[in-house]
């Protein structure tokens, strides 16, 4: 925890030089309540178009249900969301999709009952002819563009650096290469933003400096990320900008350097006194 | 892909080859009879199978849509004088519409639910083709007329034979089409994570619907050429009884195996044949089977059997 305070603080001049984007995510007094225990209260804030922004917050802080909320897993008790202008609170997250929106999992949800490269296809499937008919009869537009869907998860696959395991069946895989699996999954969606549910959960520094590799990658394709990570080495390095949660609300958001300072922030984090 | 195409068209070849040379070691019309039964019972499995080896959803019922097919064509053709391709296509349709009607609600209940409410709509249909006697003849069941088309009639053990070949042909070569497609990843996907599937855009209420109405109809298709066949249909075809043979076939088979199902279903249907003793005893070795295969041989019979084989062909 102490990496707060520390001096890793890489993303400093960067973050002041760039232009900041239009609002591609806004949340607006959003709340989610289980059985009479807030999870999310109240919270509001924007993510510009363009950006890394992370999430932070001790465990418990109401990250992931955030994350659920936003892209439609559970129906908000209260509150919207809106994507791209449009209010999207509580929508079906293949509705969601459609609209370019995709997510990872901090618990994998792996297809486990196909390949590697059929996962990343899966994520294809809203550039696809999904339809009955030409799928029991095999229409050659059909093949041809499954093909070309092939080709694009093959290469996806070598873009996350999972080039070794394409024709591996997804059971077989180590659990570091199945997070990368994820997001490959996702990105094959062509999401204009992508939700990442701590990438770098379990794995070692190695394979956590290889995901934040990816992550830059991504966002330098002008993908917006929003990130939730506990890795604040991680967080700190490549993130626009933080919003920490805090028992289910918004406790502080800014630059990394501004949240890092943040009094409450390191409070929360250090359990520190008033 | 390769492998996967490979395994297709090789898989396609060798039930083909099996079905074309079969009839050369059956020396009579019993035999015949039993392989005409494996072929039915193979194609209504291939169908059951995307719904239960695919998407991993159950069925409990499709007895209950073999048989409205049956009925479909026995009442319509012997009562009403339809052609009977037009029965057929009739029956199909009803099943079709039923099942879509059915699943939407029941498609949103998992597990144990989705068994019930799968197995109370097939006790439906058997009691109503119980009852219904005006109709249907009751328990007795009914005589169906033989099948007609082009003013062709289609009679005896032979050229049923080839009939239900190449019907079990057409079925596998589109259940193995579907499977490779976009659709057919979406459906192992909701097998194997409904939420992620969701997250990349596939519509996991809309499968379900789709995978459930398809193999309705398969079964149904099924159903009303085995009535012509057989030219006598008994509720009994449509009973709790026989929807569990048909899961058990696709079980014991092979799950997410589409040559599984058919091996399944073939050698169920001997089984009993083989061991006379074993039809007193019907619903408890079968049970004990279906038990069995959970416990040791999860996978089923053929991908079981194909993992023993290093590195090769899988369909």
């Amino acid at each position: 925890m102490n990496m707060l305070t520390t001096t890793d603080l890489t993303a400093d001049t960067t973050a002041q030089a760039r232009r900041v984007g239009p609002p591609i995510l806004k949340v607006e007094h959003l709340s989610r309540e289980f059985g009479g225990v807030l999870a999310v209260g109240d919270l509001s804030f924007t993510i510009a178009a363009g950006d890394i922004h992370s999430i932070i917050g001790p465990n418990g802080a109401g990250k992931t249900t955030l994350f659920n909320l936003v892209t439609g897993v559970y129906k908000p008790s209260g509150g919207r969301v809106l994507f791209d202008g449009a209010d999207v609170s509580g929508m079906a997250p293949y509705r969601l999709a459609a609209r370019g929106m995709s997510r990872t999992f901090q618990n994998l949800q792996i297809f486990f009952n196909m390949t590697a490269l059929e996962n990343v296809m899966v994520g294809r499937h809203l550039h696809l002819n999904t339809r009955l008919l030409p799928a029991l009869f095999r229409f050659p537009s059909l093949v041809r563009k499954d093909r070309e869907a092939r080709d694009r998860a093959a290469q996806l696959m070598t873009e996350v650096g999972l080039e070794k395991y394409i024709d591996a069946d997804a059971a077989s895989m180590p659990y570091g290469a199945l997070k990368r699996l994820e997001i490959a999954r996702a990105l094959a969606s062509e999401p204009k933003l992508l939700l990442l549910d701590e990438p770098a959960a379990g794995l070692n520094a190695t394979e956590s400096r290889e995901i934040d590799e990816v992550i830059k990658t991504v966002a330098g394709s002008g993908v917006t990320i929003v990130l939730v990570e506990h890795d604040m080495k991680m967080v700190m390095g490549i993130s626009h900008r933080i919003t920490a949660l805090n028992q289910g609300r918004m406790l502080a958001e800014g630059t990394p350097q501004e949240v890092a300072a943040n009094p409450d922030v390191i409070a929360a984090y250090l359990g520190a006194a008033p | 892909m390769n492998a996967l195409l490979h395994g297709r068209l090789t898989g396609l070849l060798a039930l083909g080859a099996v079905i074309a040379i079969l009839p050369a070691f059956l020396p009579n019309n019993f035999y015949l009879d039993i392989a005409i039964l494996a072929g039915f019972n193979a194609v209504v499995c291939v169908g059951l199978n995307l719904l239960i080896g695919y998407a991993g959803q159950i069925s409990l019922g499709h007895a209950g849509f073999f048989g409205i097919g049956a009925y479909a064509s026995g009442v319509l053709v012997g009562t009403y004088g339809w052609p009977p391709v037009l029965a057929l296509l009739a029956g199909a349709a009803f099943v079709g519409l039923m099942a879509f009607l059915v699943a939407k609600p029941i498609l949103r209940l998992k597990g144990h639910y989705l068994a019930m409410a799968t197995l109370g709509i097939g006790i439906i249909v058997s009691i109503v083709l119980r009852t219904e006697s005006g109709l249907t003849g009751g328990p007795d069941g009914m005589m169906v007329e033989p099948f007609r088309i082009f003013g062709v009639e289609l009679y005896g053990e032979k050229v049923w034979y080839w009939v239900v070949g190449v019907l079990l042909l057409g079925v596998v070569w589109l259940s193995l089409n579907l499977i490779d497609s976009p659709m057919g990843r979406a459906l192992r996907a909701v097998h194997g994570s409904e939420v992620a599937a969701e997250v990349v855009g596939v519509d996991t209420a809309r499968f379900k619907v789709l995978v459930f109405v398809l193999s309705a109809v398969f079964a149904s298709v099924a159903g009303s050429l085995f009535a012509h066949y057989a030219g006598l249909i008994t509720p009994a075809k449509a009973d709790f009884f026989k929807s569990i043979e048909l899961v058990t076939m696709v079980v014991f088979g092979g799950m997410a195996s589409t040559f599984g199902a058919v091996v399944g279903a073939v050698v169920l249907t001997l089984l009993p044949q083989a061991l006379t003793v074993f039809q007193d005893y019907q619903q408890i070795v079968l049970g004990g089977i279906l038990m069995a295969t959970m416990v040791f041989m999860p996978k089923g019979l053929l991908p079981t059997l194909a993992a023993l084989i290093p590195a090769r062909r899988r369909a």
